[in-house]
């Protein structure tokens, strides 16, 4: 169980939509986790390598700074079984890169942005996701 | 200049999966619920999201370019290839699996839990994997 909590999720998501709106305005790119992240392994090629850098280490950092300005703890029920998480990880890695995108690049700004192919993978990662849990807690 | 922009910006992302909940796996796997345990609390953090960088897009709809120079890089493509269902089908799959996306499980990184440990590292050998198999990476866009 958690906790249903719309306030701090709806102010949360706000928070969210302001990076992805500054990333643009300022930097006139789009805040695709999936895709700044892979353009940081190698081959590295291509300009706003440091800016994606910045980027990455900022969501790194998120969580100690959150802890060192609010005083509260950052609460994270994962997994631990190993291989599980290793399978899950190539399965995300692999298919953001290859649909060209992940909850923020395809759900948050392509769906901002009314892009049909957007709405496409969004719908299909829904859908396998809904499934995948319904699989794992009500079929196994 | 773009480097300190860039992690300003990245911490605000990450501060909003926090507050949002979406940097919890089992917040997201309870969203992901339907029949069991749901938290429908994800439908509203996608909400607020949409709503303000939408409201960022038309204002950068009526801009000619950026506020620190450079050009708009928008993803332009609207055909629908088997590789915009097949990416996002397999990463779904991992999503409810693990209940991490890559923006969440880089922030879960530096909290050292087993299952982050585990699953950054081989997110980011499935990422390469794809973008190497993609011609080299010189096709893969961001959406």
């Amino acid at each position: 169980m958690t906790e249903f909590t719309p306030i701090a999720s709806l102010l949360g998501g706000a928070l969210i939509g302001l990076s992805a709106a500054l990333l643009l305005l300022l930097e006139g790119r789009i805040a695709g986790i999936s895709g700044i992240a892979s353009r940081l392994l190698p081959p590295l090629k291509g300009p706003g390598l440091s800016g994606r850098a910045g980027f990455v280490l900022g969501l790194v950092a998120a969580p100690f700074a959150w802890m060192a300005a609010t005083g509260a703890e950052v609460v994270q029920t994962v997994s631990a079984n190993v291989p599980l998480m290793i399978v899950a990880g190539l399965l995300v890695g692999f298919g953001s890169v290859w649909g060209n995108g992940c909850t923020s690049g395809h759900g948050v700004c392509g769906l901002s942005r009314l892009s049909v192919r957007s709405m496409v993978a969004t719908g299909v990662f829904m859908a396998t996701g809904f499934l995948t849990v319904f699989v794992i807690r009500h079929m196994l | 200049m773009s480097f300190i922009v860039n992690l300003v910006i990245g911490l605000i992302f990450g501060a909003g999966l926090i507050l949002s909940g979406m940097a919890n796996p089992a917040k997201v796997q309870n969203f992901l619920d339907l029949f069991g345990t749901w938290d429908p609390s994800l439908a509203f953090v996608m909400g607020g999201a949409v709503l303000v960088a939408a409201l960022g897009y038309r204002i950068a709809a009526g801009r000619s370019a950026p506020l620190l120079g450079g050009a708009f890089q928008i993803p332009n493509r609207t055909d629908i290839d088997t590789r915009v269902i097949v990416g996002p089908a397999l990463f779904g799959i991992g999503w409810g699996l693990g209940g991490f996306c890559p923006g969440p499980a880089l922030t879960a990184l530096g909290l050292g839990t087993t299952g982050a440990l585990a699953f950054v590292p081989a997110m980011l050998i499935g990422m390469w994997a794809a973008r190497t198999l993609a011609e080299g990476g010189l096709t893969t866009r961001p959406a």
